[in-house]
């Protein structure tokens, strides 16, 4: 125990052990119940696969939209997940013990983050090859795609998270983080999908890439720690 | 504010001139208190005078209108990890997982508090509040009270200074209550602190016991 003198405990928390934790404990709630990961990838592969159903299943047709719808469905499967990502812990109190902790918010909003990107972002990036063969995507596209997907789904998990935390304790609350969140997943939905295009016409799917991975850079410096600037407004 | 008697330690938390309202009420204002190692400050008053309040504005989860706290010295504005460190808070939200068991509660709102425990730790700590063999049954399918025991075990195991508890005696029986003033008592034996907001009337047989009364 502590001894007796009474010196103040010394200061334990770090940004490695609030990320870990985290992870940790929203991988192990994912695991505990599948169902919403589960939820995502089969909405995600649902609407990739109704498409072709609706409009004909002519080839030139289908290769020509299939990047764009791609990524339609798959930015709207990662919105699926957003709502109960800080609203749970909001509703039990976890969120008042994490902004407690001795850990820094950063901590552990990126860790949310990362498990959610884990449980969505991940597999749908995986998933897209698949779901691009029912397109007749060509394999270079393909490639293309799973790697705007792979640079796109985090800058989605990171720009949700923040506004999932802004939207905290609002009445309405899902209808308030759609209407946040959408407009702002427009511009990686143009440079993800932009991307694949331009490798199947030819051009060099370079710029768009980059474009995203400067957009990640930048959702990665900021927005952990506006998550948690966010929060705390919350829980006060 | 009455002060029955006063130990010698020097105090470890100290509250200035604080004042806090919620939306047009003022809740309290120019409140100043102390309390040192092995102190038991009780937060009295009727509902809804803002004891809540005022526990929240220690820890420093609501930001009062006005006024420092001081912990070790040093103010919690300035310097909030080093407070955050040293002090667990239970408020009326639990803070538990429904899907994870008692255990893996446990294990994670330790880790989260920066002190890791060991699986033997753990089984320890809930048997000695009488969650032995429901340890591993997810925490929804517990009772009030006994959630409220897995509160018990991470106080237990906490090592934390300043304990700021928000009514912990609600929803346990009279031996989990009796459990509670167990801990209670070897906290305070240890030179820790305790500000509880509570309508019972708290005895425990070790440390100094003080009142704060909000009207």
């Amino acid at each position: 125990m502590r001894p007796s003198d009474a010196s103040p405990a010394p200061v334990t928390g770090s940004f490695s052990g609030g990320f870990a934790w985290a992870m940790a404990r929203d991988l192990r709630l994912a695991w505990r119940h599948p169902d919403e990961a589960v939820l995502t990838v089969a909405f995600f592969a649902l609407v990739a696969s109704l498409f072709p159903l609706g409009i004909g299943a002519e080839p030139q047709l289908l290769t020509r939209i299939g990047p764009g719808v791609i990524w339609v469905g798959a930015l709207l499967a990662a919105f699926l997940a957003l709502p109960g990502l800080f609203a749970a812990d909001y509703a039990d109190g976890s969120l008042e013990q994490m902004t407690l902790s001795p850990h820094p918010a950063l901590g552990w909003a990126a860790g949310k983050i990362a498990a959610h990107w884990i449980v969505s972002g991940l597999p749908l990036t995986l998933l897209s090859p698949l779901i691009g063969l029912q397109y007749g995507l060509a394999p270079d596209t393909l490639g293309v795609q799973a790697l705007s997907l792979a640079i796109g789904t985090p800058v989605l998990s990171l720009l949700g998270g923040a506004c999932a935390a802004l939207a905290l304790g609002a009445r309405g609350g899902g209808m308030l983080l759609a209407l946040l969140a959408l407009p702002l997943f427009v511009p990686v939905l143009i440079f993800g999908a932009g991307a694949s295009e331009a490798q199947a016409t030819g051009l060099s799917a370079a710029p768009h890439l980059s474009l995203l991975g400067a957009a990640l850079i930048a959702a990665l410096v900021g927005l952990p720690a506006a998550i948690g600037l966010a929060v705390r407004i919350a829980v006060d | 504010m009455t002060g029955k008697h006063r130990s010698g330690a020097p105090d470890v938390l100290q509250v200035r001139d604080l004042a806090c309202s919620r939306g047009p009420a003022l809740l309290f204002s120019k409140l100043d208190f102390d309390i040192a190692g092995g102190e038991l400050l009780c937060v009295r008053g009727p509902n809804g005078c803002g004891k809540t309040t005022l526990l929240r504005c220690v820890t420093g989860l609501t930001r009062p209108d006005e006024g420092t706290i001081a912990w070790h010295g040093q103010s919690s504005r300035t310097d909030p990890g080093r407070m955050r460190a040293g002090m667990a808070y239970a408020g009326h939200l639990a803070g538990l997982k429904d899907d994870l068991s008692a255990e893996e509660n446990l294990e994670f709102s330790l880790r989260l508090r920066g002190s890791p425990t060991t699986p033997e730790q753990r089984r320890e700590a809930l048997a000695a509040v009488g969650l032995d063999k429901r340890r591993r049954l997810p925490a929804r399918r517990l009772s009030a009270g006994q959630r409220r025991r897995i509160g018990l075990a991470r106080l237990a195991l906490d090592p934390a200074e300043l304990w700021v508890l928000d009514e912990p005696l609600t929803a346990l029986d009279d031996a989990g209550q009796a459990l509670f003033v167990e801990l209670l008592d070897r906290h305070l034996a240890n030179a820790g602190l305790a500000l509880v907001a509570t309508h019972h009337r708290l005895a425990p047989s070790a440390g100094v016991v003080r009142e704060l009364r909000l009207a």
